[in-house]
């Protein structure tokens, strides 16, 4: 190999690698963008006061509850997994948040207790999910039913005033003409992009997805790994519930209800893989704002809700097909559809002989498989 | 002497790549064709062509001289061309018989005939010599090797007229590539043309009968007589260089050199008993034995990927945890595992990802990537091993198989372990290469890494290792020197037991 044309190559790819670092930091996912872009297009249209600032701040507000926990849910589904309580623990972290005893020690104690209540209750789908070796669909499907049972029996089913105007302005503040709710969300995004693409916390997460039995194989613990994912989006969706609860001034075992639905449903958009291994933080952004620039031109134009809701899943079924062709469009023109269904069983189902022989501890599949899919077809 | 299938001028342009350049092949029946090539020369894109996975840009498929498409994989089976792929393509969750007829399973009037496919998956199992797998067993619960046979017999079950084999014989030990080519043989014997892709010149000298050449995705020579060839000239024709296949030269190990790696009284129940060895600083040892002899589990017992019920291994005289690979890592063992797809690669990402995976800390702060001294070692790695094509931030599944096999053992290139684990490093793996990866493993050798080899090549472990450990059944029967002792008498001893 030490022909004069591999020394040519050896400077080339280094150069070209090194330059491109710096060109690409942010990728943005193209077809949600687009999406979103043809939305406020439409939006623009219909209605003269969609485009006005105060409309986008209010749009921003409300979109960062959804938001933040798709951030944790982005994470989560890279990792091919998947964490259906966190609109229940948005529940929880509310009611618990704005229990009177909670209350008494002011607005320091109800973030610390909201956000602890979060952490905890992630933690605990995280040892069901990697220790308790629970699929991460029934683990946390069934966190999602006892954290709103216990909300229930906290609140005794009645909203909880949130007396402590500190903690109420969380919800109404402004900094510098931004609502705080816009500026948590902004935080959060950005920490969650640093981590997913900066640290070696977001390769291990992409690895896992991609290919749990070679993550383990090159020595990382998947356990501990998955544990703090599950932790993480516990903590998100405290960060939400205490901007929710806040500018609602109360909480309710009633709040949050199928928001799990509406985060997954935006990190899909978004592009991540539901089977997990792909996905970007900005794109599962584009899908929030994308479902919150249709609520609002709902709004904007008075339509009923049951229409909405039929449009949301029109994009939902559109974005996501949309997606899929563009992935398959180079395989299917050379009548090469077979290959990503593989997928499905590369990262899942497929297991080797040491996985399935090993009944002891490690080697067993922990999550199981999801979403596993299988085909024949056509591998390398 | 009719020609059964012609490929005339295909092209094959993959994002950015060639991967086909104009080839030509010319298939008779009844015949054994080999197809030779570099990796990443073309070949199982070519045979992807036949079986109808990927649409040729341009070019012509001539099927008993007349033009046909080939648009589907159906369409391939219709016309009798029966593919066995280089990775496995079977479904693990399904039994062994509803693997081997999937997508055209036996029925009558709507009820599937299970009986007739039990029966008839239990003839091809034993025409292939694999009596002893049972048509009812899970396939996932087979070896990689057992599930090899499995889509053969697949193959075999098909009415084919040409059968499509794209290195069917990396996963298979020798007595097992000896049944591969007794059925071949049958295959032939019944006027069936048999495609044969392998990287193992003794191979092709053994069953084929006419041999084409690929290099960069064109047709350098084309329907060679194998009689009338010599190995140097297809070397020269596959790498336009010639290769100096010899191993490199041992150095000495000292006699002080420190005992880095020992196994001791390992135990798994039906894989493998009382295993003991060491491995000393810059020693090379190999493990030869037949393919389900229990190598690999010895390795994964080592390292911790499965767990052995009883014995000890210590590194550096400390104990490692059994069941715990991120702990070997940590102390400075590494594993390049057998089967690259399943137990090795992240498929959709980058090379340069799957190069970094196990070193992480080493190209962070705090937790944080410094990508750029990640990328200039990648891309280092990608020089060293010879990866092709040379983009570090291509996706590894656009690399053919033998290019990500070096990706495999790149991995813990870089990490830098301070003993090194290899199952069947070199497999899929071309001529010139390999002998750039011999040299690697021995460069790493004298800088004082033990290295732990396995082998189904047996002239490979008595080339490249200091030490060979012969492995039957599970148990380490006798350990020589490997310039004292020869292929013939290894495979004397392996034999011996199977014999009985
Ligand atoms: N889906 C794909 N996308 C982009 N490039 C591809 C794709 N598939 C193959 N290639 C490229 O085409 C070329 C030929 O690959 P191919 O798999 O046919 O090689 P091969 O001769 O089978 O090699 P090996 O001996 O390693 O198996 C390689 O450069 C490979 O990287
Ligand atoms: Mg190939």
């Amino acid at each position: 190999m030490k022909t004069a044309e591999t020394t040519v190559a050896r400077a080339h790819p280094a150069l070209v690698a090194l330059q491109r670092i710096k060109h690409r930091s942010v990728a943005v996912p193209k077809g949600p963008a687009l999406v979103l872009v043809v939305l406020v297009v439409v939006g623009t249209l219909l209605s003269p006061y969609f485009a006005t600032w105060s409309n986008v701040l209010t749009m921003l507000t409300s979109a960062s509850v959804i938001g933040i926990i798709s951030v944790g849910m982005t994470f989560v589904i890279i990792s091919a997994g998947i964490d259906l309580s966190v609109g229940a623990l948005v529940a929880l972290v509310a009611v618990v948040a704005t229990m009177d005893s909670v209350q008494q020690g002011g607005w320091a104690l109800m973030i610390a207790v909201a956000l602890a209540t979060g952490l905890g209750a992630g933690l605990v789908n995280g040892l069901l999910v990697a220790y308790g070796h629970l699929v991460p669909f029934i683990a946390t499907l069934a966190m999602l039913a006892s954290a709103r049972g216990v909300a229930e029996l906290i609140s005794g089913g009645t909203p909880q005033t949130s007396l402590d105007e500190t903690f109420n302005q969380i919800g109404s503040a402004k900094p510098f003409g931004i609502p705080l709710p816009v500026w948590v969300f902004a935080a959060v995004v950005v920490v969650g992009w640093f981590l997913l693409n900066r640290t070696t916390f977001g390769r291990r997460t992409f690895a896992l997805g991609g290919n749990r039995e070679a993550t383990r194989l090159a020595g990382i613990k998947i356990r501990k790994h998955i544990l703090i994912l599950y932790t993480l989006s516990g903590l998100t969706a405290a960060i939400a519930s205490v901007l929710l609860t806040a500018r609602l001034t109360s909480g309710s075992n009633a709040v949050g209800t199928l928001y799990e639905l509406d985060a997954i449903a935006a990190v899909i958009i978004g592009g991540t893989l539901l089977a997990g291994g792909r996905g970007t933080i900005a794109g599962s952004v584009l899908g929030v704002l994308i479902f919150t620039v249709i609520t609002n031109i709902f709004v904007l134009k008075n339509l009923e809700t049951d229409v909405q809701n039929i449009a949301k899943g029109v994009i939902i079924a559109g974005a996501v097909l949309l997606q899929r062709r563009r992935q398959n469009a180079p395989e299917r023109a050379q009548g090469h559809h077979n290959e990503q269904r593989n997928d499905g069983y590369d990262n899942f189902s497929r297991t080797n002989g040491w996985a399935v022989s090993d009944k002891a501890g490690d080697a067993r599949r922990v999550g199981g498989p999801r979403c596993g899919r299988v085909g024949v077809g056509v591998h390398q | 002497m009719t020609t059964l299938l012609s490929v005339r001028g295909a092209v094959k342009q993959f994002a950015g790549v060639r991967a086909l350049d104009s080839v030509d092949l010319d298939v008779i029946a009844g015949e054994v064709h080999c197809l030779l090539g570099q990796n990443g020369a073309g070949k199982s894109t070519l045979i992807k062509v036949l079986a109808g996975a990927h649409e040729p840009d341009s070019g012509e498929l001539l099927l008993d001289g007349r033009p046909v498409r080939i648009p589907d994989p159906r369409a391939a089976l219709d016309l009798g061309i029966v593919t066995i792929y280089q990775e496995l393509d079977v479904v693990p969750g399904l039994r062994v018989y509803e693997n081997v007829f999937l997508g055209h399973e036996l029925a009558r009037a709507g009820w599937e005939q299970r009986r007739r496919m039990r029966a008839a998956t239990t003839d091809a199992l034993v025409r292939l010599g694999h009596p002893e797998i049972a048509p009812d067993a899970e396939l996932g619960d087979l070896s990689p090797a057992g599930q090899q046979v499995v889509c053969m017999a697949r193959a075999l079950l098909r009415e084919a007229r040409l059968v499509v084999m794209d290195e069917p014989s990396a996963a298979l030990a020798s007595h097992e590539v000896a049944n591969l080519f007794r059925v071949i043989g049958e295959l032939t014997a019944a006027g069936i043309a048999v495609i044969y892709i392998t990287h193992r010149l003794a191979e092709i000298r053994q069953i084929g009968d006419r041999v084409t050449v690929l290099k960069d995705g064109r047709t350098v020579s084309h329907g060679l007589d194998i009689n009338a060839t010599s190995d140097e000239t297809l070397v020269r024709l596959m790498t336009g260089r010639d290769v100096a296949n010899t191993f490199p030269p041992r150095r000495v190990v000292a006699e002080n050199a420190p005992e880095l790696l020992r196994v001791e009284r390992l135990n798994r129940a039906g894989s493998f008993a009382d295993v003991s060895f060491s491995i000393r600083a810059g020693e090379i040892v190999g493990l030869a034995g037949l393919v389900g002899s229990g190598r690999s589990e010895i390795l994964g017992s080592i390292y911790g990927a499965i767990h052995p019920d009883s014995g000890e291994v210590t590194l550096d005289g400390q104990p490692l945890r059994p069941g715990d690979p991120a702990m070997a890592v940590r102390r400075g063992l590494g594993l390049a595992p057998e089967e690259r797809k399943s137990q090795a690669l992240l498929l959709d990402q980058a090379v340069y990802r799957n190069l970094s995976l196990a070193s992480l800390e080493r190209f962070a702060t705090a937790g944080v990537m410094n990508r750029r001294r990640e990328m200039t070692e990648a891309v280092a790695k990608i020089q060293s091993l010879g990866v092709r094509p040379t983009e570090p931030r291509q996706s590894i599944r656009q690399l053919s198989g033998g290019n990500q096999q070096k990706v495999v053992v790149g991995r813990w290139l870089v990490r830098e372990c301070r003993v090194l684990l290899l199952d069947e490093p070199t497999r899929g793996v071309d001529v010139g290469a390999r002998a750039d990866l011999y040299a690697l493993i021995r460069q790493l050798a004298d800088t004082g890494v033990g290295i732990l080899l396995v082998s189904s090549e047996i002239p490979e472990v008595l080339g490249l290792a200091d030490r060979v450990l012969i492995v039957r059944q599970g148990r380490v029967i006798a350990e020589c020197a490997a310039d004292e002792t020869d292929e013939e008498q290894v495979l004397s001893l392996l034999m011996k037991g199977s014999a009985l």
